[in-house]
Protein backbone atom coordinates (compact mmCIF):
# COMPACT_ATOMS: atom_id res chain seq x y z
CA UNK A 1 0.00 0.00 0.00
CA UNK A 2 2.83 2.37 0.95
CA UNK A 3 4.63 1.47 -2.29
CA UNK A 4 1.52 2.18 -4.36
CA UNK A 5 1.18 5.58 -2.69
CA UNK A 6 4.87 6.31 -3.37
CA UNK A 7 4.54 5.33 -7.05
CA UNK A 8 1.27 7.25 -7.48
CA UNK A 9 2.62 10.47 -5.94
CA UNK A 10 5.87 10.20 -7.90
CA UNK A 11 3.94 9.62 -11.14
CA UNK A 12 1.70 12.61 -10.42
CA UNK A 13 4.72 14.89 -9.91
CA UNK A 14 6.48 13.38 -12.95
CA UNK A 15 3.41 13.87 -15.17
CA UNK A 16 3.03 17.48 -14.05
CA UNK A 17 6.74 18.07 -14.78
CA UNK A 18 6.19 16.62 -18.28
CA UNK A 19 3.13 18.86 -18.76
CA UNK A 20 4.96 22.00 -17.59
CA UNK A 21 8.11 21.28 -19.62
CA UNK A 22 5.84 20.77 -22.64
CA UNK A 23 4.36 24.21 -21.97
CA UNK A 24 7.82 25.79 -21.80
CA UNK A 25 9.12 24.01 -24.92
CA UNK A 26 6.01 24.46 -27.10
CA UNK A 27 4.37 27.69 -25.91
CA UNK A 28 7.34 29.70 -24.64
CA UNK A 29 10.18 28.48 -26.87
CA UNK A 30 7.88 27.90 -29.85
CA UNK A 31 9.32 24.48 -30.72
CA UNK A 32 7.38 21.59 -32.25
CA UNK A 33 5.57 19.33 -29.72
CA UNK A 34 7.76 16.44 -30.87
CA UNK A 35 10.67 18.08 -29.01
CA UNK A 36 8.87 18.11 -25.68
CA UNK A 37 8.16 14.35 -25.76
CA UNK A 38 11.74 13.68 -26.87
CA UNK A 39 13.10 15.89 -24.05
CA UNK A 40 11.19 14.25 -21.17
CA UNK A 41 11.96 10.73 -22.42
CA UNK A 42 15.68 11.38 -22.69
CA UNK A 43 15.91 13.16 -19.32
CA UNK A 44 13.76 10.54 -17.52
CA UNK A 45 15.88 7.70 -18.91
CA UNK A 46 19.06 9.36 -17.70
CA UNK A 47 17.60 9.97 -14.21
CA UNK A 48 16.24 6.43 -13.72
CA UNK A 49 19.51 4.72 -14.65
CA UNK A 50 21.69 7.14 -12.66
CA UNK A 51 19.44 6.82 -9.60
CA UNK A 52 19.14 3.01 -9.93
CA UNK A 53 22.94 2.70 -10.07
CA UNK A 54 23.55 5.11 -7.17
CA UNK A 55 21.03 3.34 -4.92
CA UNK A 56 21.72 -0.23 -6.11
CA UNK A 57 23.56 -2.97 -4.21
CA UNK A 58 26.99 -1.43 -5.07
CA UNK A 59 25.72 2.14 -4.85
CA UNK A 60 26.78 4.72 -2.33
CA UNK A 61 23.30 6.03 -1.58
CA UNK A 62 21.11 4.17 0.88
CA UNK A 63 17.41 4.87 0.38
CA UNK A 64 14.24 3.08 1.44
CA UNK A 65 12.27 0.89 -0.94
CA UNK A 66 9.47 3.47 -0.94
CA UNK A 67 11.87 6.30 -1.87
CA UNK A 68 13.34 4.17 -4.65
CA UNK A 69 9.85 3.50 -6.03
CA UNK A 70 8.87 7.16 -5.68
CA UNK A 71 11.77 8.24 -7.90
CA UNK A 72 12.04 5.33 -10.35
CA UNK A 73 8.63 3.76 -10.99
CA UNK A 74 6.91 6.98 -9.89
CA UNK A 75 8.65 10.17 -11.01
CA UNK A 76 10.64 8.78 -13.96
CA UNK A 77 7.75 6.59 -15.07
CA UNK A 78 5.37 9.54 -14.96
CA UNK A 79 7.84 11.92 -16.60
CA UNK A 80 8.48 9.67 -19.59
CA UNK A 81 5.78 8.50 -21.95
CA UNK A 82 5.72 5.76 -24.54
CA UNK A 83 2.11 6.46 -25.53
CA UNK A 84 2.60 10.07 -26.67
CA UNK A 85 5.74 9.05 -28.60
CA UNK A 86 3.84 6.24 -30.36
CA UNK A 87 0.89 8.54 -31.11
CA UNK A 88 3.19 11.24 -32.53
CA UNK A 89 4.83 8.60 -34.75
CA UNK A 90 1.45 7.29 -35.91
CA UNK A 91 0.16 10.80 -36.69
CA UNK A 92 3.29 11.50 -38.78
CA UNK A 93 2.70 8.23 -40.67
CA UNK A 94 -0.97 9.17 -41.04
CA UNK A 95 0.08 12.45 -42.67
CA UNK A 96 2.29 10.44 -45.02
CA UNK A 97 5.55 11.79 -43.57
CA UNK A 98 7.14 8.39 -43.00
CA UNK A 99 10.76 9.65 -43.19
CA UNK A 100 10.16 12.00 -40.24
CA UNK A 101 8.15 9.30 -38.41
CA UNK A 102 11.01 6.81 -38.70
CA UNK A 103 13.68 9.42 -37.85
CA UNK A 104 11.69 10.58 -34.82
CA UNK A 105 10.95 7.15 -33.34
CA UNK A 106 14.45 5.76 -33.94
CA UNK A 107 16.22 8.86 -32.61
CA UNK A 108 14.07 9.26 -29.47
CA UNK A 109 14.42 5.56 -28.56
CA UNK A 110 18.13 5.64 -29.42
CA UNK A 111 18.83 8.86 -27.50
CA UNK A 112 16.86 7.60 -24.47
CA UNK A 113 18.90 4.40 -24.38
CA UNK A 114 22.11 6.43 -24.81
CA UNK A 115 21.05 8.77 -21.98
CA UNK A 116 20.35 5.77 -19.72
CA UNK A 117 23.78 4.34 -20.56
CA UNK A 118 25.40 7.71 -19.79
CA UNK A 119 23.52 7.82 -16.48
CA UNK A 120 24.83 4.36 -15.67
CA UNK A 121 28.44 5.34 -16.50
CA UNK A 122 28.30 8.59 -14.51
CA UNK A 123 26.74 6.95 -11.46
CA UNK A 124 29.15 3.99 -11.56
CA UNK A 125 31.99 6.45 -11.57
CA UNK A 126 30.53 8.27 -8.57
CA UNK A 127 30.11 4.93 -6.80
CA UNK A 128 33.81 4.16 -7.25
CA UNK A 129 35.09 7.49 -5.89
CA UNK A 130 36.91 7.08 -2.56
CA UNK A 131 34.77 7.89 0.46
CA UNK A 132 35.88 11.11 2.16
CA UNK A 133 36.46 10.97 5.88
CA UNK B 1 -2.15 26.36 -18.95
CA UNK B 2 -4.44 26.73 -15.98
CA UNK B 3 -4.45 25.52 -12.40
CA UNK B 4 -7.35 23.20 -13.28
CA UNK B 5 -5.29 21.64 -16.08
CA UNK B 6 -2.38 21.06 -13.68
CA UNK B 7 -4.69 19.45 -11.13
CA UNK B 8 -6.16 17.14 -13.79
CA UNK B 9 -2.66 16.11 -14.93
CA UNK B 10 -1.72 15.35 -11.28
CA UNK B 11 -4.83 13.19 -10.79
CA UNK B 12 -4.42 11.38 -14.12
CA UNK B 13 -0.70 10.86 -13.53
CA UNK B 14 -1.33 9.40 -10.07
CA UNK B 15 -3.89 6.90 -11.39
CA UNK B 16 -1.75 6.03 -14.42
CA UNK B 17 1.32 5.36 -12.28
CA UNK B 18 -0.62 3.15 -9.87
CA UNK B 19 -2.17 1.17 -12.77
CA UNK B 20 1.28 0.67 -14.32
CA UNK B 21 2.82 -0.48 -11.04
CA UNK B 22 -0.07 -2.89 -10.52
CA UNK B 23 -0.11 -4.37 -14.05
CA UNK B 24 3.66 -4.66 -14.46
CA UNK B 25 3.80 -6.35 -11.04
CA UNK B 26 1.04 -8.82 -11.90
CA UNK B 27 2.56 -9.69 -15.30
CA UNK B 28 6.09 -9.86 -13.85
CA UNK B 29 5.01 -12.24 -11.08
CA UNK B 30 2.97 -14.27 -13.57
CA UNK B 31 5.51 -14.89 -16.31
CA UNK B 32 8.80 -14.18 -14.54
CA UNK B 33 11.06 -11.14 -14.43
CA UNK B 34 13.79 -12.27 -16.87
CA UNK B 35 12.22 -10.44 -19.79
CA UNK B 36 10.31 -7.19 -19.00
CA UNK B 37 6.91 -8.45 -20.24
CA UNK B 38 5.18 -6.26 -17.65
CA UNK B 39 6.51 -2.97 -19.06
CA UNK B 40 5.84 -4.18 -22.61
CA UNK B 41 2.22 -5.03 -21.67
CA UNK B 42 1.81 -1.58 -20.08
CA UNK B 43 3.23 0.31 -23.06
CA UNK B 44 1.30 -1.69 -25.67
CA UNK B 45 -2.02 -1.38 -23.82
CA UNK B 46 -1.37 2.34 -23.27
CA UNK B 47 -0.67 2.71 -26.99
CA UNK B 48 -3.98 1.02 -27.84
CA UNK B 49 -5.79 3.35 -25.42
CA UNK B 50 -4.20 6.57 -26.69
CA UNK B 51 -4.89 5.52 -30.29
CA UNK B 52 -8.53 4.84 -29.46
CA UNK B 53 -8.79 8.22 -27.71
CA UNK B 54 -7.22 10.02 -30.67
CA UNK B 55 -9.67 8.22 -32.95
CA UNK B 56 -12.58 9.34 -30.78
CA UNK B 57 -11.30 12.93 -30.68
CA UNK B 58 -11.18 12.93 -34.46
CA UNK B 59 -14.40 11.12 -35.33
CA UNK B 60 -16.68 11.89 -32.37
CA UNK B 61 -15.26 15.19 -31.15
CA UNK B 62 -17.26 16.62 -28.25
CA UNK B 63 -15.76 15.85 -24.85
CA UNK B 64 -13.06 13.69 -26.48
CA UNK B 65 -11.70 16.79 -28.19
CA UNK B 66 -11.91 19.10 -25.16
CA UNK B 67 -8.65 20.39 -23.72
CA UNK B 68 -9.36 19.52 -20.08
CA UNK B 69 -10.41 15.92 -20.84
CA UNK B 70 -7.28 15.60 -22.95
CA UNK B 71 -5.12 16.89 -20.05
CA UNK B 72 -6.70 14.39 -17.64
CA UNK B 73 -6.78 11.33 -19.91
CA UNK B 74 -4.01 11.71 -22.50
CA UNK B 75 -1.38 13.77 -20.67
CA UNK B 76 -2.13 12.52 -17.15
CA UNK B 77 -3.56 8.99 -17.28
CA UNK B 78 -1.99 7.51 -20.45
CA UNK B 79 1.20 9.58 -20.12
CA UNK B 80 1.68 8.54 -16.50
CA UNK B 81 0.74 4.94 -17.30
CA UNK B 82 3.24 4.32 -20.11
CA UNK B 83 6.97 4.68 -19.57
CA UNK B 84 10.19 5.00 -21.54
CA UNK B 85 12.43 5.13 -18.44
CA UNK B 86 11.65 1.61 -17.18
CA UNK B 87 11.91 0.37 -20.76
CA UNK B 88 15.45 1.84 -21.02
CA UNK B 89 16.45 0.60 -17.56
CA UNK B 90 15.32 -2.96 -18.30
CA UNK B 91 16.80 -2.98 -21.81
CA UNK B 92 20.20 -1.84 -20.50
CA UNK B 93 20.06 -4.36 -17.66
CA UNK B 94 19.42 -7.14 -20.19
CA UNK B 95 22.42 -5.89 -22.18
CA UNK B 96 24.64 -5.64 -19.06
CA UNK B 97 23.64 -9.21 -18.11
CA UNK B 98 24.92 -10.41 -21.49
CA UNK B 99 21.43 -10.86 -22.96
CA UNK B 100 22.07 -8.62 -25.97
CA UNK B 101 19.59 -10.41 -28.19
CA UNK B 102 16.77 -10.10 -25.67
CA UNK B 103 17.64 -6.40 -25.25
CA UNK B 104 17.46 -5.84 -29.00
CA UNK B 105 14.21 -7.81 -29.19
CA UNK B 106 12.73 -5.63 -26.43
CA UNK B 107 13.60 -2.42 -28.32
CA UNK B 108 12.22 -3.61 -31.67
CA UNK B 109 9.12 -5.25 -30.17
CA UNK B 110 8.25 -2.24 -27.98
CA UNK B 111 8.62 0.33 -30.77
CA UNK B 112 6.86 -1.72 -33.46
CA UNK B 113 4.01 -3.02 -31.29
CA UNK B 114 3.27 0.38 -29.75
CA UNK B 115 2.96 2.17 -33.09
CA UNK B 116 0.91 -0.77 -34.44
CA UNK B 117 -1.46 -0.69 -31.46
CA UNK B 118 -1.93 3.09 -31.72
CA UNK B 119 -3.02 2.48 -35.32
CA UNK B 120 -5.31 -0.40 -34.28
CA UNK B 121 -6.99 1.65 -31.56
CA UNK B 122 -7.35 4.67 -33.84
CA UNK B 123 -8.82 2.81 -36.81
CA UNK B 124 -11.07 0.60 -34.66
CA UNK B 125 -12.76 3.65 -33.12
CA UNK B 126 -12.94 5.58 -36.40
CA UNK B 127 -14.45 2.51 -38.11
CA UNK B 128 -17.02 1.86 -35.36
CA UNK B 129 -18.06 5.51 -35.28
CA UNK B 130 -18.33 5.81 -39.06
CA UNK B 131 -20.42 2.64 -39.30
CA UNK B 132 -22.94 3.75 -36.69
CA UNK B 133 -25.49 6.31 -37.76
CA UNK B 134 -26.48 7.63 -34.33
CA UNK B 135 -23.30 9.62 -33.87
CA UNK B 136 -23.30 13.20 -35.00
CA UNK B 137 -19.60 13.72 -35.44
CA UNK B 138 -17.26 16.27 -36.86
CA UNK B 139 -14.53 15.22 -39.24
CA UNK B 140 -11.93 17.51 -37.75
CA UNK B 141 -12.63 16.82 -34.11
CA UNK B 142 -12.37 20.54 -33.45
CA UNK B 143 -16.09 20.94 -32.82
CA UNK B 144 -18.76 18.40 -32.11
Amino acid sequence: MRLYLAVGCGAAVGSLTRFLSGYVIVSLLGLNALWSTAFVNVVGSWVIMAFATLTGPDGRLMVSQAARNFVMAGFCGGLTTFSAMSLDTFLLLFQGDWPLAATYLISVVGLSLAAAWLGYLMASRLNRLPVER
Amino acid sequence: MTLAACALVLIGGFLGGVCRFFLSGVVGRGVGETFPWGTLAVNVSGALAIGAFAGAARSVGGIFASDLVRDLVVVGLFGGYTTVSSFCLQTLNLGLDGEGRLAAFNVVASAALCVLFVALGFWAVVWVVSSTTWVVGSATGAAG
